[in-house]
C-alpha cells in the first residue's frame, strides 16, 4: 500500500475521530465518513485521499469503545494507521475490522510524506525521506485475526478464538 | 507466585493457572451493550450466523445514551434493540431506566469476582465491587453474545496505593483526578489498577465507582477494588448479595508492574483543563473564571450522595442568573430516592433542570448541548474538545461539590468556601 501521510498529535481520541453527534444516527461508517477528525482539525477529512495514511503520536484512539472508529478510518479509505502506541479498545477494534495499525516511530514522518508499506516484510518506506522505517509485529492472536481480515471472518472460518 | 486481583479472576474464569500476559479464553457472566454500540453489536451478531444468544438472562441492553429518542432515525436505532431483546429474551432497560453501568450494578447481578465485559469504555466502574470489568468494541460484543466468551490478554497490574487523612473539603472526585494527571493519559494502558491503600479503604461505596470509573482515562482495563464489609452491604441494599459468591483478594507476593503512593493529606481539590483528562489545575487557581453551564450526573458522578452533595450547598439559594444548572440522577433508582428525601424539590428550587436518568448532556447528542465560546462544569469523566457536542465549548471536569458551588456563583468556585 502506497500513501500520503497526514500527521496527528498525541492522545488524538475516538472523539475526534468521530464525534458523538455524527454517530448517534446511525451505525453507517460511509454515512459518517464527511466527518472523520472534524473536531481535530475540520480540513482533514477533506484532504485525505483512498489510500492515505494517517499518521499519530503515542495513544491514538482513547476513550470512547466506539467502533465507529477505525470503521470511519476505514470508510474514508485510510489505508494504515502509523502510532507509537494505540489504545487498548481502539487497538482490539480496528484489528477486528482488519484496519492495518502499525506500532512504530513516527516521529522522523512529517505531514505529506510520501509512505509505501509492506506490511508482508514488515517495513515502512518514507519515500519523501528515503528512510525505511520497522513497526512493530502484532500479538500472535490478533495477526491470526487480521490475516482473515477481521474477527468475523476469522469466527467464520475457524468457529473458536485464536488462541 | 501469588496472583493480583486479575490474575485471579482469568484463572478461574479460564479454567487454567494464568499470570500477566498470557492469553486465554474467558467465560464471561455478564455482558452489556447499550444503544450507542449494541444496534452495530446485533448486525455483527446477524453476520456471524447468530440467532440464539449464549444465556439471554446474562445480556442486558441499555437504551441510555439518546434517551428519550431526540428523532426518528434515533427512535428506529432504538427499535433494533427493543426488537432483538423481545426476540432473543435479552434483558432490557428502556428510556429513563438510568446509565448502563449503575443499572448493571444495581440491577443485574454484578458480583464479586465476576468477569463482565459491555459494549462502553466505562464499563471499569464494576472494579469498585470487586469485579474485573472492561470495556469492548461492537465485534468483540457480538462474539460474546454468540459464544459466552471472549479472548483476553491477561493484563499486567498497578498498585495505586492511596494513603493519608483527606484535607477538609477534598472529594474522591479530586483524588481520581490527581491520580489521572499523575498517571497520565496512557500511563496504565493495557494494564489494571488495584486501588489499595487507607484512603481506599475508608471510601464510601459510591466514591469507588468514581474512582473505577476514572480508570479507562489512564488507559487502564479494569480499576479494581478489594472487597470488604462495604462492598457487601452495598451488595445486599440491590439485592444481589444473596447466594454464594466469592471475593477474590490479591496475595501478599502477586507480581505488580509497578506501585504509585498517593498522600491525600497533600492533595486539595482540582479540575480536568479543557481538552484532557489529565491536565489538572488547583480549583483556587480558576477561581472566578466565569461558566455558563453546569453539569452533574454520569457514571461517574451521578449518584445518590452526589445530589445530596450538591443539595447541601444549594439547599436554600439559587444558582447564579444565567447559568444553566443541568442535573442527570444515574438511574431511576437514583431518581426516586432523591424525590423521596427532597434533594430533587431543593435542587429545582435552586434552579435546577432535572433531565432523564442517562447519560443526559455527557457524550454531546442530547439534554443540554453548550453553546459557542460556552464554559462548561461538568461531573463527567471526558473533557475532549466537541465532547459535549460543540467544539467551541470549554469542559472542566470537577467533583460534585465544585460544581455545586460554581453553580451557584457562575463562575468556577472552589467548594472550601461554602461546605
Amino acid at each position: 500500500m502506497k500513501g500520503t501521510a497526514h500527521k496527528i498529535g498525541d492522545d488524538i481520541n475516538t472523539d475526534y475521530i468521530i464525534a458523538g453527534k455524527h454517530k448517534r444516527d446511525t451505525f453507517d461508517a460511509a454515512l459518517m465518513a464527511p466527518h472523520l477528525f472534524e473536531d481535530l482539525d475540520p480540513g482533514l477529512a477533506s484532504r485525505i485521499k483512498p489510500g492515505d495514511i494517517i499518521v499519530a503520536g503515542k495513544n491514538f484512539g482513547c476513550g470512547s469503545s466506539r467502533e465507529a472508529a477505525p470503521m470511519v478510518i476505514q470508510a474514508a479509505g485510510v489505508s494504515a494507521v502509523l502510532a507509537p502506541s494505540f489504545a487498548r479498545i481502539f487497538f482490539r477494534n480496528a484489528i477486528n475490522i482488519g484496519l492495518p495499525l502499525l506500532q512504530c516511530d513516527t516521529s522522523a514522518i512529517d505531514d505529506g510524506d510520501l509512505l509505501e508499506i509492506d506490511i508482508a516484510g514488515g517495513v515502512i518506506r518514507d519515500k519523501t525521506h528515503k528512510k525505511d522505517i520497522s513497526f512493530k509485529k502484532l500479538p500472535e492472536a490478533m495477526s491470526a485475526i487480521f490475516r482473515e481480515g477481521g474477527l468475523v471472518p476469522y469466527l467464520k472460518k475457524h468457529k473458536q478464538f485464536p488462541v | 507466585m501469588g496472583k493480583t486481583i486479575s490474575e485471579k479472576i482469568f484463572s478461574n474464569r479460564s479454567g487454567r493457572d494464568v499470570y500477566a500476559n498470557d492469553i486465554v479464553v474467558a467465560d464471561i457472566d455478564r455482558l452489556m451493550a447499550h444503544d450507542g454500540n449494541g444496534p452495530l453489536a446485533i448486525k455483527i451478531f446477524r453476520d456471524l450466523g447468530g440467532a440464539r444468544v449464549f444465556d439471554p438472562a446474562r445480556m442486558v441492553f441499555v437504551l441510555d445514551h439518546y434517551a428519550p429518542s431526540p428523532n426518528e432515525r434515533v427512535s428506529r436505532i432504538h427499535d433494533i434493540i427493543r426488537n432483538f431483546a423481545d426476540e432473543t429474551g435479552c434483558r432490557l432497560h428502556d428510556v429513563g431506566d438510568g446509565i448502563c453501568h449503575q443499572l448493571m450494578m444495581e440491577k443485574h447481578g454484578v458480583r464479586p469476582g465476576d468477569l463482565v465485559v459491555g459494549s462502553d469504555s466505562h464499563t471499569c466502574t464494576y472494579g469498585a465491587l470487586n469485579v474485573f470489568s472492561t470495556g469492548v468494541g461492537s465485534t468483540d460484543t457480538a462474539a460474546a453474545m454468540l459464544t459466552g466468551k471472549m479472548w483476553f490478554k491477561v493484563p499486567e497490574t498497578i498498585a495505586v496505593n492511596v494513603v493519608g487523612l483527606p484535607p477538609q473539603g477534598l472529594a474522591a472526585k479530586d483524588v481520581i483526578l490527581n491520580i489521572v494527571s499523575l498517571i497520565g493519559a496512557d500511563g496504565a494502558a493495557y494494564q489494571a489498577i488495584e486501588f489499595k491503600g487507607e484512603y481506599a479503604s475508608a471510601m464510601s461505596m459510591d466514591d469507588r465507582f468514581t474512582f473505577s470509573n476514572l480508570a479507562v482515562e489512564m488507559g487502564a482495563k479494569a480499576g479494581i477494588f478489594e472487597y470488604d464489609d462495604k462492598t457487601g452491604a452495598w451488595l445486599d441494599d440491590v439485592g444481589s448479595g444473596k447466594g454464594d459468591y466469592a471475593p477474590v483478594h490479591s496475595d501478599r507476593d502477586a507480581l505488580y508492574s509497578r506501585s504509585v503512593a498517593v498522600d491525600v493529606s497533600a492533595l486539595a481539590p482540582v479540575v480536568a483543563m479543557p481538552h484532557a483528562v489529565d491536565t489538572i489545575a488547583p480549583v483556587s487557581d480558576l477561581d472566578g473564571l466565569p461558566i455558563q453551564q453546569a453539569f452533574l450526573g454520569t457514571c461517574t458522578n451521578g449518584r445518590l450522595s452526589d445530589l445530596e452533595t450538591a443539595r447541601g450547598i444549594l439547599k436554600g439559594k439559587k444558582v447564579a442568573p444565567g447559568l444553566r444548572f443541568i442535573v442527570g440522577p444515574a438511574s431511576r433508582d437514583v431518581y426516586i430516592e432523591a424525590l423521596k428525601n427532597g434533594i430533587i424539590t431543593d435542587l429545582v428550587e435552586a434552579g435546577a433542570v432535572i433531565v432523564p436518568p442517562g447519560c443526559a448532556c455527557c457524550v454531546g447528542v442530547a439534554n443540554g448541548i453548550p453553546g459557542d465560546g460556552d464554559a462548561v462544569i461538568s461531573t463527567a469523566n471526558r473533557n475532549f474538545r466537541g465532547r459535549m457536542g460543540n467544539a467551541k465549548a470549554s469542559i472542566y471536569l470537577a467533583s460534585p461539590a465544585t460544581v455545586a458551588a460554581s453553580a451557584l456563583f457562575g463562575k468556577i468556585t472552589d467548594p472550601r468556601k461554602v461546605l
